[in-house]
């Protein structure tokens, strides 16, 4: 067989691996719409609506048809893009959460750059210092942003950069004063203040985005940086590592041209992680932050009960470990030689 | 001797944080020969050999002489080190599973010993590894260098590992337990391999084993240590006539097809023999 062909099964079984794993997760949405005690009727028509108004919407919204029916009608509904309408804002589920989303994605992407920025070269260090002072400094950095709430680390550094030392912009995406001044053309408001030409707006907006990035970055920073120590600290203790050494490279070039070179898929995997795990939304950060993003609005949604955005929402959250996971699988083929 | 290559004069190692010396008072020199260290697991034999190396970053090392050609080790830079690592001395280690990084092909591991030492383009220093692939009887060194460690066997792994470490022509090469983690089958394929080119160009070998038939059929000499000290020296033919109580034990302990059936002896340990004067 030849080696494009392998290529083309593969591909084809990695697709088919997604479709099966889309479909256990709507067929999971469907479940939880079914089984969360919200009801969706009574949402529609109110406390004083009568027993008849019930039953007729009860009978529209298809509830008395069989389950298997009603899946195959919200699989139906799905494919062609139809996620339902929000109780709350009356507006269709997906252009709430189009609306979102682009906050999120920025804060997160920041916070993740920052993340890895900070955790890959600290773990390194830690790893390559074991037992000495840098290690032990890392460890207490790594471990204060491992335990801090994050809502009280906020606050604080909203006290300290934005009300006295006026470093950041404070709640919001960007200042009060520029809302509504650039068109919503990507949602993204550092690429659409870029398409606008208003350079303000950028500014401002990256200087609302800077702290609540730093704060989530410093957050998923310990976790990276303790596991970039102990994936390093078990290529040091490999016997290649001694070679090369021993055909007279210097202990920095055997650290990252050898132990760090080998330790990358494995960094891939928990950034991926790490970087789905913000994009599900930081609650407590865009609380405090006022930041108009995605788990806000899945909290929101959940204590009120409306369930089309819920099931909406937990969709996406599956939706985007499924293409983190894909993103991976190509970073592995590029650090991971023999896989090609 | 005339020109030694090495001598070691009272080589004492300690561990960081370990009660006694792991190496005490080991002294040596060696020619354009091949000297064998035999001992038990834990004599000390391995740290002798990565001592030489100045790889022991946990270690104290200490000596009265300690010379290398005309560098004197105990006083080199580690920034000097790295000039005669690989390029003058240079090591092959145990087990080729673990000594080549799992992830880069084998060529571009080999010739990098040559890349690191001499400005060569790419590739020249592939022409050369291709050479040196070819010297070490890999039979289709185009193929073999774009493999990948987990794609060859042990005994092809093993020839690379000395491609590798001989590549840029050392004049002392310590190998360090070269053929344990290998089939007994190609054994003794690599060991003619590796002793083929120590004397075809004159490198100094120090064959670092447990393995006592091994090391009197390889090697011109051998030294014998216990718990860290080396009870005798002999030439390799005078084996059979040990004078020291240990290297009589552990010729003793070894079976002889068509020999006697009879249990083989104990091997006796002395604690006396740790501390008895050298002679």
């Amino acid at each position: 067989m030849s080696i494009s062909r392998m290529r083309l099964r593969g591909a084809l079984g990695q697709a088919g691996t997604i479709a099966v794993t889309l479909l256990g997760l709507l067929l999971l949405t469907f479940v939880i719409g079914r089984m969360m005690p919200a009801d969706p009727v009574r949402a529609i028509v109110g406390e004083e609506a009568s027993p008849e108004i019930y039953q007729q919407v009860f009978q529209q919204l298809g509830l008395d048809r069989p389950l298997w029916e009603q899946f195959l009608r919200y699989l139906g509904d799905v494919l062609t893009g139809d996620f339902g309408t929000s109780i709350r804002t009356g507006k269709p589920v997906i252009e709430d959460i189009l609306h979102v989303m682009p906050a999120t994605i920025e804060l997160a992407t920041f916070a993740i750059l920052i993340g890895a920025g900070l955790g890959i070269p600290l773990g390194v260090t830690a790893a390559v210092n074991k037992d000495r002072w840098p290690d032990h400094l890392v460890r207490v950095f790594s471990l204060f942003g491992h335990s801090m709430p994050i809502f009280w680390t906020g606050m604080i550094a909203l006290i300290v950069f934005y009300a006295h030392l006026g470093w950041v912009g404070g709640s919001g995406r960007m200042s009060q004063f520029y809302i509504g001044m650039v068109p919503d053309v990507t949602g993204f408001l550092l690429i659409d203040s870029l398409i606008a030409g208003e350079m303000d707006v950028f500014a401002s907006a990256v200087n609302h985005l800077i702290l609540p990035a730093a704060l989530l970055g410093y957050s998923s920073s310990a976790y990276i940086t303790r596991m970039t120590r102990s994936f390093m600290l078990d290529q040091l203790g490999q016997e290649y590592m001694v070679t090369a050494r021993v055909k007279g490279l210097s202990r920095r070039q055997t650290i990252w041209r050898h132990a760090f070179g080998n330790i990358r898929v494995q960094l891939v995997t928990i950034i991926a992680l790490a970087y789905g795990g913000l994009l599900e939304g930081a609650v407590l950060i865009e609380t405090v932050f006022a930041w108009p993003g995605f788990g806000q609005y899945l909290t929101n949604n959940l204590i009120i009960g409306d369930m089309n955005a819920v099931m909406t929402c937990v969709l996406i959250v599956g939706v985007i470990f499924i293409a983190l996971n894909l993103l991976s699988d190509l970073l592995y083929r590029l650090f991971d030689p023999r896989t090609k | 001797m005339e020109n030694p290559i090495l001598e070691v004069k009272n080589l004492c190692i300690r561990y960081n944080g370990a009660p006694t010396d792991a190496v005490r008072d080991v002294s040596f020199t060696l020619g354009r020969e091949r000297l064998g260290i035999v001992g038990e697991s834990g004599s000390g034999k391995s740290t002798v050999g990565r001592a030489l190396l100045r790889l022991l970053p946990s270690a104290q090392v200490t000596a009265e002489k300690l010379r290398f050609e005309d560098l004197d080790l105990l006083n080199l830079s580690e920034a000097q080190m790295l000039k005669v690592r690989g390029r003058r001395m240079s090591m092959i280690l145990q087990d080729p599973k673990f000594s080549l990084n799992p992830i880069q092909r084998v060529g571009h591991q080999v010739a990098e010993t040559l890349l690191r030492h001499f400005p060569v383009s790419k590739s020249d220093a592939r022409v050369k590894t291709l050479e040196m692939l070819a010297a070490v009887k890999i039979r289709d060194p185009e193929r073999v260098h774009d493999l990948y460690p987990h794609e060859i066997s042990g005994g092809m792994g093993q020839r690379v590992m000395i491609a590798m470490m001989l590549l840029a022509d050392p004049d002392l090469v310590i190998a360090d337990e070269p053929t344990s983690a290998l089939d007994v089958t190609v054994r003794l394929q690599v060991l003619n391999i590796l002793d083929g080119l120590v004397r075809d160009r004159g490198i100094g070998l120090i064959m670092i084993s447990h393995d006592l038939n091994l090391v009197r059929n390889f090697c011109d000499r051998v030294l014998i240590m216990y718990a860290g000290r080396v009870v005798e020296t002999l030439n390799a033919r005078d084996m059979d006539h040990a004078q020291h109580p240990y290297t009589r034990g552990l010729l003793a302990a070894q079976p002889r097809i068509g020999g006697s059936r009879a249990p083989l002896a104990v091997l006796d340990r002395r604690p006396e023999w740790k501390e008895e004067a050298r002679t």
